[in-house]
């Protein structure tokens, strides 16, 4: 199980694929961020965790669907660390995952129909498989 | 036949745990020459000299190898004991079994093989060695301190009073440097213009204190105790012996539009102008790129102005050449550019302002007489964000990767000053971490927190924007809450990382002196030589060598200056025979030699020689002048025709050394 939870860390550290250990949780990348408001997770804090092998936390976390890839963060940040790989690592990782369908098509009659279409085709290709 | 000793040492167990010394011993005793070999513990302590000095005499020996650290370490130990039993010096080699295998290598037969080989190297060698003498040169009595900071007036203070000549060249029209811009110093708080103007009085007033201000160094030559340097006074465009400092001239001038350099840009100046109201010499300088009188030849009123007539439009730069035995390089520093910084604002707001500026603007002779207002509004602020490390530990590429060193410390002195000033401002400062090791350096940061109520938050900012109000949003994070602020502030001060002044490379350059990849000079070791470049002659303050504040920057001018005074109070300096030397034979007068010299020790010459099939002719051959080589080597490689050699380490002894190696 442990073994597991390892590898399952190991695989998002290669998908992240940044220098975690750089980062002296200065902080810039959440103080930055545009969404990070809406974040359940600071981008700090989903560094931090993953540099720390937490996976749980990482897993439960909204923010890698709050993140819009605007790249401040990793553009900021002091030492070439990208949060912003981090989240995509989060969300591929969650994307990946067979079966496990975010959005079914059941669902469809309580999409806001105000947003765009893009929005819908979007929604699938994240959330469904 | 030569006679060869060798001495083995275990260095306590450094070298024995894992070399087997015996067995060296034993595999140097069959190798030809070698008339004694033997171990000992500590071949530095005296009984290992002694075991030197009654081989020799037993043995009759000549020459002597001594397996143990490394040459940086003992050589000069070594060279000495031998001397003392009539061995020349330079017929002793180290093998450096320490450094190089004992500690490096965990498997002991590996270790113990290699050992012998660095011996048999050795061995082989100093077979070749010849008896080398120093020669002597003059020491020039008198000291350049390069930089007029706190630095070089601190340097040249104590240089001047241990009664040797020195002269300050500073590149600005008035010493005094970064200091004379500060408002306060931590961690006393005492006013930086109350502690610094007596020094540079002091500075101005030495008669052995000679100042060049606005004027800069051009070129270098010579070496450790006989420099030549040519110094640019540039031209003051004012009689600076006749001027009495009156100042009608910078009051009367009608070109007022250029910024001050001294006020970093917060306030603008006449073409003619005094840096500032304390400054030293107090001679104005013309600013000729924004004088009417040389940009369109009408105006002049400066000079109908002037009582004491010394203002001159005709002035020239003059060089003046000097020689010099010691050089002190203390050029200081200047803030990191912000343009990569964008999300800051300081672009686009005047109210986020750099912590030098913040200095301009508390201070009493600054651009507000010292009433600390938002730049934009004339207003006074009521809110104060300090945003630490803007630059700092940076290894993005943006910024520079060390740690600026005084931030933290003046973070928390601007602070203070403005909570004690104006009660009614809040300031707030974001830290990555707060440094602040010294003598009452932390108490002083834990002031700011506990009596001055400045609240110290554990994260960064990530934006600055200009709002609507006039005011600024700041964006940052509080780590320790885990949350995202939005805050209004009036004023954001920026904690600037330092960097080298610009120039210094271009200076370290003309010194061959060693640099850093951030342009730090480096010291010639640094915990034992911290105040020493390594070229022999040139010497390190301030913050030209790494960030420092005001205390360490005093000590270290204090320190560089002892050993300016201990080079001076020399009358000859020992010359490094390894120097190398042309066979005229062999040479084919190419100059490739010439080109690759730091030093300009070589010089052609055109000489009747007999070349290598016996022939008398004339042509051209490099001569090498033996009191300006330093002995680097690079003319030994650079020649095609290997006819340059090293005294020392001449090729048919390196060759030798390799040969004993494959």
């Amino acid at each position: 199980m442990v073994d597991k939870v390892q590898e399952q860390v190991e695989a998002l550290r290669r998908l992240a694929h940044t220098p975690l250990q750089d980062c002296i949780q200065c902080g810039r990348c959440s103080a930055g961020c545009p969404v990070a408001f809406k974040m359940d997770l600071l981008p700090h804090r989903v560094v931090w965790e993953l540099a720390q092998g937490n996976l749980e936390t990482l897993l439960k976390a909204t923010a890698p669907w709050q993140c819009v890839s605007c790249f401040a963060c990793q553009n900021r940040c002091p030492r070439g660390v990208s949060p912003a790989a981090v989240m995509e690592a989060l969300r591929l990782t969650a994307i990946r995952q067979q079966g496990a369908n975010k959005y079914d098509a059941a669902q469809l009659e309580h999409f806001d129909p105000e947003l765009p279409q893009q929005a819908l085709v979007a929604v699938f290709r994240k959330f469904n498989k | 036949m030569q006679k060869i000793g060798v001495f083995v040492c275990w260095c306590g167990s450094n070298i024995a745990t894992t070399v087997d010394v015996a067995q060296v011993v034993a595999a140097v005793k069959t190798i030809p020459n070698v008339a004694f070999a033997a171990d000992y513990k500590y071949m530095c302590s005296e009984g290992g000299q002694e075991l030197i000095h009654k081989a020799v005499q037993d043995y009759q020996l000549d020459r002597i190898v001594v397996c143990s650290c490394s040459p940086r370490m003992h050589e000069a130990t070594f060279r000495n004991c031998a001397e003392q039993v009539g061995i020349n010096p330079y017929l002793v080699e180290i093998a450096n079994i320490r450094e190089q295998c004992s500690w490096i290598i965990k498997d002991r037969a590996q270790a113990t093989a290699k050992a012998i080989q660095l011996a048999k190297a050795a061995i082989a060698k100093v077979r070749f060695n010849t008896p080398l003498t120093p020669g002597e040169s003059k020491v020039v009595k008198r000291a350049l301190v390069i930089g007029g900071g706190i630095a070089g007036i601190q340097a040249a203070l104590d240089i001047a009073e241990a009664g040797y000549k020195v002269d300050i060249v500073e590149r600005q029209p008035a010493i005094g440097g970064r200091m004379a811009q500060l408002d306060k110093t931590f961690p006393t708080l005492d006013c930086s213009a109350c502690i610094l103007t007596p020094k540079m009085m002091d500075a101005a007033n030495h008669p052995n204190i000679k100042l060049y201000t606005y004027s800069e160094v051009e070129a270098v030559s010579g070496f450790v105790g006989n420099f030549e340097v040519k110094i640019r006074q540039k031209a003051r465009s004012v009689d600076a012996k006749r001027c009495t400092g009156c100042g009608i001239c910078t009051e009367k001038c009608p070109s007022r539009k250029t910024s001050s350099e001294f006020e970093l840009g917060l306030k603008t100046r006449g073409a003619i102008y005094i840096p500032f109201s304390q400054a030293l010499p107090k001679v104005p300088v013309i600013d000729r790129e924004h004088c009417l009188k040389f940009q369109t030849g009408k105006c002049g009123i400066c000079s109908k102005v002037c009582p004491a007539e010394c203002i001159d439009y005709t002035q020239q730069d003059e060089i003046i050449t000097e020689h010099y035995g010691a050089i002190v390089a203390a050029t200081g520093f200047d803030l990191l550019p912000l343009d990569k910084f964008g999300e800051y604002g300081y672009q686009d707001s005047p109210d986020v302002i750099t912590s030098l500026e913040f200095e301009r603007l508390t201070n009493a002779t600054g651009p507000t007489e010292g009433h600390l207002v938002c730049p934009s509004t004339g207003k006074e602020p009521k809110s104060v964000i300090i945003v630490s490390c803007v630059g700092s530990r940076d290894t993005s590429g943006r910024g520079k990767t060390y740690c600026s060193k005084i931030c933290c410390m003046y973070n928390a002195k601007q602070a203070m000053y403005i909570r004690e000033k104006y009660p009614q401002i809040d300031v707030t400062v974001f830290y990555i971490d707060v440094r602040t090791p010294g003598k009452a350096f932390d108490e002083f940061y834990r002031r700011a927190v506990e009596e001055f109520n400045v609240h110290y938050i554990k994260g960064q900012v990530g934006k600055v924007l200009k709002d609507a109000r006039g005011g600024l949003t700041v964006f940052a994070s509080d780590l320790l809450s885990d949350k995202h602020l939005m805050l209004h502030a009036d004023m954001v001060i920026l904690a600037t990382a330092v960097k080298p002044a610009a120039g210094a490379r271009k200076l370290a350059t003309m010194l061959t002196a060693s640099m850093d990849n951030d342009d730090f000079f480096t010291e010639a070791h640094p915990k034992l030589r911290p105040v020493e470049s390594p070229t022999a002659g040139i010497f390190l303050a301030g913050m030209c060598q790494g960030p420092k504040d005001i205390p360490e920057t005093v000590s270290q001018a204090g320190a560089a200056a002892v050993k300016v005074v201990g080079l001076l109070a020399k009358d000859k300096l020992r010359t490094n025979p390894c120097v190398a030397h042309c066979q005229e034979n062999i040479c084919s007068g190419c100059l490739a030699c010439e080109k690759v010299c730091p030093y300009g020790a070589i010089t052609a010459e055109t000489k009747t020689v007999i070349n290598l099939a016996g022939v008398k002719e004339q042509r051209t051959v490099a001569v090498v002048n033996q009191t300006l080589c330093q002995g680097c080597g690079a003319c030994t490689v650079a020649c095609p025709a290997a006819a340059m050699d090293l005294k020392g380490f001449s090729n048919q002894e390196i060759l030798a050394e390799v040969d004993a190696l494959c």
